[in-house]
């Protein structure tokens, strides 16, 4: 017989098996749906691998890719860990994407015009995270209704800049104008897409994780997210703590959309975020809600993104795979938590 | 005003806002039964757009557009089985288990469909449900087209809402489902199964989501896209509060959301063509905020919502 037993502690390893074992089982899952779509299962996993990490260029546009996850997820995880559910990291990241891009069209030499641009995306989605939190603070709506309800309207409001007043008299598209040149973010390497912006995603994970494990804020955070009641009783400002949170959240999601203005498509059109505000959740899941976590989970989800889009056309299996595995990781990062709670011992019969 | 006023009572206003709430309606129904029962799904807006997908998919291979709603309740319910799973079975956080199983059904309906159809220029569209007179009551005057001249899956939605009002408060099974909700300790004192019980509301609501899901697609667009349910998932779990998880102030909720949708359609084709047509699209979503932020402060959700029943703890 096997029962399941609390568990007080976990051994520090758990921290790199759980996420192995949820991603390891996930690939096993899903690779059902390529045997469905008709494909060997190695051939496909093993185009995804080579196009996603095979060589330099690929790992350059699996990092390209990453950058906004890692700010979506960085977003996430410290709205989580304040237990402010922050779904509104899409609408963040394209209010993000809206305000660089404006400052981004004025001309200005090129550093100041990517300092403002970061500043003001920031803002942005600052702002923007503000509602959700003050609706709960102030009018007790529940923050994951308001916040994903604000994607659409973000998103409607973008769609009716794009094809309106905003829209680019040049081309005739629906996009935005282009940003000038020389608020184009610097490439590091020649001949990649490799922005700066890559660079500020990867520095903000190791700050954030500072802010959240070493600071006074981070410990208010943690103490509020765990037993707000217990944060109440011992001085903590809950209500300011939240405030702070969102703030925060906003930012970093504001932030990553900043990038794909800068840094990948010097523009706002409706496709600029291929929901890569919901798939910061499953970073930050995936990631346990530590900053330093939220790295390689990023890559990982950016590594099946750039994979899945090889795969689709070497092998004819849809790219929405990738879609799916990002769901199904997420389902079982949370089963595999559970042997955070739990442990199974086996029992002799009695 | 006397234009404006004139415009409001159109039958094709009317008709419009009965069309608009039904899906609403089935979706808000069963996200109701399941929060009753003290289990938030946020896996709606998935499940509803893998419904509509699998409905969809089984009437046009079928060519019978019944066995597509079938096919959809069916998927529905098993979702809602896998929510249930993960959230009474295991006792998982509602909030991420929500978001992963949306993200999940939204994947695999995006991954099916593509399988299934291809890459098509126009989407392949399906000859959906057509509007059934009912004798009699359709001749009313302004009602009666409006309410009486629809397609069989409102009129299962009009009855649907009595329906659900009857099983929650006046069967056993829905005092079972009641108390789950509010005290799932005291339920299981009184020998209710808290699992059996969250399990069955759950799928209930899935398979709700389903007809909400099936309704898009075999009805209102008679074709499945990327975009069909665009949000509603969530609206219907902001419309679960607004209607203080009442099936019969939830019904109302649904109607007063696809009044506000139907008047921003209306505007959308009126002179007001030098406003983009999306700046209207947000109103419905803006509205739901704001009646978030009035009517929130009285919401008494159900007492065990989002918290997992385990029975040795004590």
């Amino acid at each position: 017989m096997f029962r399941l037993e609390g568990r007080t502690s976990t051994p520090a390893w758990f921290n790199l098996a759980l996420p192995l074992i949820a991603i390891v089982a996930t690939l096993i899952l899903c690779s059902g749906l390529i045997a469905i779509a008709g494909a060997g299962v190695a051939d496909a996993y093993g185009v995804m691998l080579s196009a996603s990490l095979g060589d330099s260029y690929a790992i350059t546009e699996t990092l390209v890719r990453a950058a906004p996850m890692i700010f979506t997820g960085l977003a996430v995880a410290i709205a989580f860990r304040a237990k402010f559910w922050n779904i509104g990291a899409e609408g963040q990241l394209l209010a993000g994407a809206v305000a660089s891009c404006f400052v981004g069209a004025i001309p200005m030499p090129g550093y100041v015009a990517m300092l403002l641009m970061a500043l003001a995306g920031a803002a942005a989605g600052a702002i923007v995270a503000l509602v959700p939190a003050t609706l709960r603070i102030k009018f007790k709506v529940d923050d994951v209704v308001s916040s994903l309800l604000l994607n659409s309207v973000i998103y409607y409001a973008l769609m009716a800049l794009i094809e309106g007043p905003w829209k680019d008299s040049f081309s005739g598209y629906p996009i935005s104008p282009p940003i000038e040149d020389s608020a184009d973010f610097p490439v590091l390497i020649e001949g990649t897409r490799l922005h700066v912006g890559v660079i500020a995603a990867l520095i903000a994970a190791p700050l954030c994780w500072f802010l959240i494990a070493r600071s006074t804020l981070g410990f208010r955070i943690r103490v509020t997210g765990e037993n707000p009641e217990a944060a109440r009783y011992g001085g903590i400002n809950v209500q300011r703590v939240l405030t702070s949170a969102a703030l925060l959240s906003g930012a970093l999601a504001g932030l990553a959309g900043v990038g794909e203005v800068g840094g990948v498509h010097f523009q706002v059109m409706s496709d600029i975020s291929p929901g890569y505000g919901y798939s910061g959740i499953v970073v930050a899941m995936l990631a346990r809600l530590n900053p330093l976590g939220v790295v390689p989970a990023a890559i990982f989800l950016a590594a099946v993104m750039t994979g899945a889009e090889a795969m689709s056309r070497a092998t004819g299996v849809p790219a929405f795979l990738s879609d799916v595995i990002q769901g199904t990781a997420l389902l079982a990062m949370l089963v595999a938590l559970l042997f955070t709670a739990y442990r199974i011992r086996r029992v002799g019969a009695s | 005003m006397s234009a404006v006023f004139e415009q409001i009572f159109q039958i094709g206003f009317l008709a419009a806002i009965i069309r608009i709430a039904t899906p609403l309606a089935f979706a808000t129904l069963g996200e109701m039964f399941s929060e009753r029962a003290g289990v938030l799904n946020l896996g709606i807006e998935g499940i509803m757009l893998l419904c509509a997908m699998a409905g969809f998919t089984a009437a046009s291979l079928s060519g019978s557009l019944w066995l597509g709603v079938l096919a959809a309740v069916l998927v529905g319910a098993l979702m809602g089985a896998l929510h249930a799973f993960f959230t009474v079975a295991l006792g998982l956080s509602q909030h991420v288990c929500g978001i992963g199983v949306t993200l999940f059904s939204s994947g695999l309906a995006y991954f099916l469909y593509r399988l299934i159809f291809g890459q098509q220029s126009v989407p392949p569209s399906i000859d959906g449900f057509k509007p059934v007179p009912i004798p009699l009551l359709s001749d009313i005057p302004v009602l009666g087209p409006a309410v009486f001249n629809q397609f069989t899956l409102v009129y299962l939605a009009i009855i649907a809402v009595p329906l659900a009002a009857f099983v929650l408060y006046r069967t056993p099974w829905g005092l079972s489902v009641r108390m789950v909700g509010e005290n799932p300790r005291a339920a299981d004192s009184a020998g209710v199964s808290v699992i059996a019980t969250r399990f069955q509301a759950v799928i209930l609501g899935g398979a709700l989501m389903g007809l909400a899901g099936a309704f898009l697609t075999m009805a209102q667009f008679n074709a499945f896209t990327f975009g069909v349910v665009s949000g509603r998932g969530w609206v219907a779990i902001a419309l679960v509060v607004f209607g203080r998880w009442d099936p019969w102030r939830s019904a109302g909720a649904a109607l007063l959301f696809a009044f506000v949708d139907a008047l921003q359609l209306r505007m959308q084709a009126s002179g007001l063509g030098h406003i983009p047509y999306e700046a209207f699209l947000m109103l419905p979503f803006i509205f739901t905020i704001v009646a978030m932020a009035f009517m929130s402060r009285n919401a008494v959700a159900p007492s065990a919502l989002l918290k997992p029943f385990r029975r040795e703890e004590r």
